[in-house]
């Protein structure tokens, strides 16, 4: 598509679009959103661009390729899953370290397994779709 | 100690991460080798606890049963964990010498190892929900693994396999919906009781008829098993090899989980049907073989006969008969998978899979015959290796029910499959190549013969094993026969009391 309002519009989108996806993977967990919903938000930003400056251009700014992305979420979020042994806990069981307190209630925020694995579901899914998308428009 | 029954599923899925990034390096098909011992030791670890503590289980999460996932390993778990990756051990080394450079490149080692993880997934997990997503898994990892490396014939074999399994699994998916909504749990110990209870009896009953066409399609039972011969025969000899022994299993498993631990309470009904379709299943897979001239057609039409023989353990429900399902399904794997193993080797020095164009391996690699003898006289039940035992046990407890007719089909089952046998034998090893070629080993490079060869003996040597010292192997599917129809220590150990 060679539409230059397109184009011009793609790059602020994409970058707002890009920052909204990193922002309901943080939010998840304790309100709506985490890492499946932000990972598709993020695959739409990056198909946007891939539509405004094509594929090609796409995979560029994206530098990995989304396949490795994929299995490197899939590695991190089994991973975070498998911290739990250390505490001697069963596999994906979330460890909290709460900073400030001992609750979400009164704590200031917290440090835990639970949003490593969001981040790995969020890599998954963002790669996932980005290499099922890249090959359909590559092909055409 | 959750982490007993963890490791098993865990360490095939670091490993295919790791082989996948590793993937255009010849380092990433070591990783794999690696993953696949070590995936053997955490099952050997498994199968140590079980024997150990017996039925043995873990909720994940720490949520309890029955609201978490458990995973859950009696007997019969146990076994078929150790026998998976057993033969992952096996295809992985097969497949280093099978697998060109560029199917490497795309993933290879990290879809085998998924597709591992995913098998060992479903035998380990005591969530029916759960069993469903280690479906899933084994239906993505499968599907990609049979259309890799490309050609019109795979992808046909690709979609009509697809295809048909989705449809198995929305069945299976429909009928989990509709088995929660009248029991309210999804954990299978829980559901034991809850179904027992449940008021309508009469969709309890429908239901454990979608269950059974949503796994006999897995499983490959008749009339639903007509993906499998289309299929089987297309993709890498490794990879057919590991669905032949392990794909069809994880349904007559699922089969045997479901119908003696959940739908138990109208066996003259449910389990009267299965005899028959395990029947049917018997004699229209050998029968089928006798009309291929296929090298891998035939093995393919073979794991039909074969599963109908397990199937049959499970219908006669007596605990010999039980006895002799689980026997079999061991057997069944090692046996199987190597005579897909020695098709490829085959194909290696002869040039084909096509029975009518090869010929002349008797005198030229008889090293390969002996080693095909082996698993294929076991398949037809020649005593003393192991199908023997299988089919005596599954024999006997028929002969013990009166069932006649059931007798007499096994036993004719059992000598066409020596009909198919012999004619692999003759046209593939005794009648003298076609293009008068002489198909000697030379023709396959050293290190392709070394790496596909070791799979081939070590299989072999378990089905001697097997069959001159199979004592302690019967007393093992004995008691796993035990633990199945009488679910009460898998039911406590899940839900943690007696409920």
């Amino acid at each position: 598509m060679n539409s230059i309002i397109f184009s011009a519009a793609a790059r602020l989108l994409v970058a707002l679009m890009f920052v909204f996806s990193l922002f309901m993977l943080l939010r998840g967990h304790h309100l709506p959103g985490g890492g499946f919903i932000g990972g598709l938000i993020g695959a739409v930003s990056f198909i946007v661009y891939s539509l405004a400056c094509g594929p090609a251009e796409a995979r560029k700014a994206l530098r990995i390729s989304p396949e490795v992305i994929a299995m490197l979420g899939l590695g991190v979020a089994l991973l975070a899953g498998m911290f739990s042994f250390f505490m001697g806990d069963p596999l994906f069981t979330g460890q909290w370290y709460w900073v400030g307190g001992d609750s979400y209630e009164t704590s200031a925020f917290s440090i835990n397994t639970v949003l490593v694995f969001d981040v790995g579901v969020y890599l998954v899914v963002l790669g996932g779709i980005l290499s099922l998308t890249y090959a359909f428009e590559e092909e055409t | 100690m959750s982490w007993v029954l963890v490791m098993p599923i865990a360490v095939p899925f670091l490993t295919a991460v790791v082989a996948f990034l590793a993937r255009s390096y010849p380092a990433g098909r070591w990783i794999s080798l690696a993953g696949s011992v070590l995936t053997l030791i955490a099952s050997a670890v498994l199968m140590a606890a079980v024997l150990d503590e017996g039925v043995i289980a873990a909720q994940m999460s720490n949520w309890d049963a029955p609201f978490g996932i458990t995973l859950v390993a009696d007997y019969l778990s146990a076994v078929m964990v150790v026998i998976t990756a057993i033969t992952g051990l096996a295809t992985a080394i097969y497949a280093l010498g099978e697998i060109p450079e560029e199917t490497e490149a795309l993933g290879f080692y990290a879809l085998f190892q998924t597709l591992i993880a995913g098998v060992t997934g479903a035998f380990l997990t005591g969530d029916l929900f759960n069993l469903y997503v280690w479906f899933e898994v084994m239906l993505i990892a499968s599907f990609s693994l049979l259309v890799i490396g490309g050609g019109k014939e795979r992808l046909d074999a690709g979609i009509k396999y697809v295809a048909l399994n989705l449809v198995s699994t929305l069945i299976f998916l429909s009928g989990i919906g509709l088995l929660y909504g009248i029991t309210g749990t999804l954990n299978m110990a829980d559901m034991r009781d809850a179904v027992a209870n449940a008021e309508n009896q009469g969709l309890v009953t429908v239901l454990a008829m979608m269950f059974m066409v949503g796994f006999g399609v897995k499983a490959a039972v008749f009339p639903l098993f007509f993906w499998l011969p289309a299929s089987y025969h297309t993709p890498y000899f490794a990879i057919s090899a590991v669905f032949a022994g392990l794909l069809t299993k994880v349904g007559v498993y699922a089969l045997m989980r479901m119908f003696t631990l959940v739908f138990v309470g109208d066996v003259g009904f449910t389990h009267e049907i299965l005899i028959w379709v395990s029947l049917f299943t018997m004699f229209t897979g050998v029968i089928g073989a006798a009309a291929q001239t296929d090298f891998r057609k035939i093995l393919s039409f073979h794991i039909i006969s074969q599963i109908g023989y397990m199937t049959l353990g499970l219908a006669l429900f007596t605990p010999l008969a039980l006895m002799g399902g689980v026997f079999y399904l061991v057997h069944h794997i090692i046996v199987k998978a190597n005579l897909f193993f020695v098709a490829g080797l085959a194909k290696q020095y002869a040039g084909d899979t096509d029975l009518n164009r090869i010929g002349g391996l008797y005198k030229s690699a008889p090293l390969l015959a002996a080693l095909f003898i082996i698993p294929a006289f076991s398949l037809a039940g020649f005593p003393p290796l192991s199908g023997f035992w299988a089919k005596y046990l599954i024999v006997k407890a028929a002969l013990e029910l009166n069932a006649w007719f059931v007798t007499f089909v096994s036993l004719l089952v059992g000598l066409l499959t020596i009909y198919s046998m012999t004619k692999i034998w003759g046209m593939a090893f005794w009648k003298p190549h076609p293009d008068g070629i002489d198909p000697t080993p030379d023709r396959a490079p050293p290190q392709v013969t070394r790496s596909m060869i070791i799979p081939i003996a070590g299989l072999a040597a378990m089905t001697i094993v097997i069959g001159f010292y199979p004592e302690p192997f019967v007393q093992f599917a004995e008691t796993a026969a035990t633990q199945l129809l009488d679910p009460t220590d898998y039911v406590t150990s899940v839900l943690g009391v007696q409920p």
